[in-house]
């Protein structure tokens, strides 16, 4: 049970809220309010627009605990548009092949359950292709 | 006076911004007919929209109320309210709204509710957020009806019972891409459809769901506010009826005197399944992705219980410069992978792993 964790970490998780340095504009994710390019204090908050490409990915079929129910999966290193790299799981791939440069987008989705059935969801983000917008007037 | 029946706010309000999800995957009806009955038999849609594994009501409502917050100008804090109708939320106690809230931005000056009426508990948060709006207690409220609909395996409502649905962001009229002129609510204690508690698919009354429950609500809503607002079917582009099939909405609009033209543009079904909460609203979204200003819709909803909401909306000239901010239906419509019944069973939970 790992309540209070999930709690904490709902912004992050939710909705890709991370810090930007006042001193040098760099962005940070996750947030750990030291800024790695000025060595600043950067505790000011950001939310990342969510757009990035994939810079790696694997498929993971031995799902570590709490992941089974989803294996096999993609999960992929996301360069955001802001500059960050992010580990993160893809999602929605359909029969879509993943490469390198990929363009995806994050969303929100349930991570998995604490514990069993019994237990809270946890919520946070993905990366999905980003989707196509064919019906522009 | 039929007028008196019409619910109507103090400060006119309307759709500040709208947004459509439905998820990425397809279950052919066919091939639920291939694995029950041999594929003898009627089709009552072509396929249905399915949840991937990591999706919920949720999840959904996120996604519908993020296009809904980009076709508007306002920041999430300035709602103050986040509600989500559904017959599907996640936890049998504790709130999606809250969920969605935080996900959305809209913390923590925000009322957050979760609502229930069957199918129609997405156009019934609809209407309270009309009452909060418009009463001058809050600038914007948001209003959401999703659900991933549950069907025992095997039975009938199986081929249509799907997942998607709507998110509208209500506020003051004159910042409206659509005009909400009035709505009416027509209600009965009629027992068409119902779960029980505990139970994990829902019953229906056979027969029972179609006359007395779905057609009588449905004609009975809109004849009532076409009576009380002065208007005809010549009055309304557009007609969104729920649907949870194709044909019953089709009957319904050819009894008001409504032609396929006006029905057509707003009846996803076909492709999309019956979204339950969402069926009725995302048909609307669909509209007022093609509406251009002037033009008049008439949506009514129905949940099972019974009763019906039905609106009369008006297009406005802020539409043009809004919808393309956020995906159209048509793209979540357009954007399409089949699954077989297998990969169904699996993303949705029906095999027994314990
Ligand atoms: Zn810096």
């Amino acid at each position: 049970m790992e309540i209070p964790r999930h709690w904490r970490l709902k912004q992050q998780r939710y909705k890709l809220v991370g810090e930007v340095c006042p001193h040098c504009e760099a962005k940070l994710f996750p947030p750990r309010d030291i800024c790695p390019d000025c060595g600043g204090e950067a505790k000011q908050l950001y939310t990342f627009s969510g757009r990035g490409e994939v810079y790696s990915h694997t498929t993971v079929y031995d799902a570590p605990a709490g992941f089974e129910e989803n294996a096999p999966y993609t999960v992929a290193l996301v360069k955001l548009e802001e500059g960050p790299l992010v580990t993160a799981q893809l999602t929605d791939l359909g029969e879509q092949d993943v490469e390198i440069g990929t363009p995806v987008e994050m969303v929100t989705r349930r991570l998995r359950t604490d514990g069993d059935e019994r237990g809270m969801l946890v919520y946070g983000y993905k990366f999905r292709p980003r989707l196509e917008r064919v019906n522009q007037i | 006076m039929s007028d008196q029946k019409l619910l109507k706010p103090g400060n006119p309000v309307g759709i500040v911004g709208y947004g459509a999800y439905v998820p990425r995957y397809r279950l052919p009806a066919k091939e639920v007919a291939r694995i029950w009955t041999d594929g003898v038999g009627g089709l009552p849609v072509k396929e249905k929209a399915v949840a991937g594994i990591d999706e919920d009501v949720a999840t959904m409502s996120i996604e519908a109320a993020r296009n809904a917050l980009a076709r508007s100008d306002i920041d999430p804090d300035q709602l103050r309210a986040v509600w989500v109708g559904s017959e599907s939320h996640p936890y049998a106690v504790k709130p999606t709204s809250t969920i969605v809230a935080e996900a959305i931005g809209a913390v923590p000056d925000v009322q957050a509710a979760d609502w229930q009426f069957a199918c129609k508990a997405g156009t019934e948060a609809m209407v309270a957020a009309i009452g909060f709006v418009g009463s001058g207690m809050a600038p914007y409220a948001m209003a959401i009806g999703m659900d991933i609909a549950q069907g025992k395996p095997g039975d009938a409502l199986e081929y249509t019972a799907a997942a998607g649905g709507a998110a509208y962001l209500l506020g003051a009229a004159e910042e409206s891409l659509a005009v909400i002129n009035a709505t009416y609510s027509y209600v009965t204690d009629t027992p068409d459809f119902w779960r029980r508690a505990y139970q994990k698919y829902p019953e229906h009354g056979q027969r029972f769901t179609g006359e007395p429950a779905y057609f009588a609500h449905i004609t009975q809503a809109a004849k009532e506010l076409m009576t009380a607002m002065g208007t005809t079917s010549d009055d309304y582009k557009y007609a969104v009826f729920h649907q949870p099939n194709a044909k019953f909405p089709q009957r319904a609009g050819k009894m008001l005197g409504f032609t396929s033209e006006q029905i057509e543009p707003g009846l996803l079904v076909p492709l999309i399944g019956n979204t339950y909460a969402g069926a009725a609203i995302i048909g609307l979204s669909a509209v007022l992705d093609i509406a251009e200003p002037g033009d008049r819709i008439l949506l009514v909803s129905f949940g099972s219980g019974a009763g019906s909401d039905a609106f009369d909306i008006e297009i406005t000239g802020a539409v043009d410069e809004r919808r393309d901010r956020a995906p159209k239906t048509q793209d979540y419509i357009a954007r399409r992978t089949e699954i077989d019944y297998a990969t169904y069973s699996r993303y949705r939970g029906k095999l027994v792993m314990k």
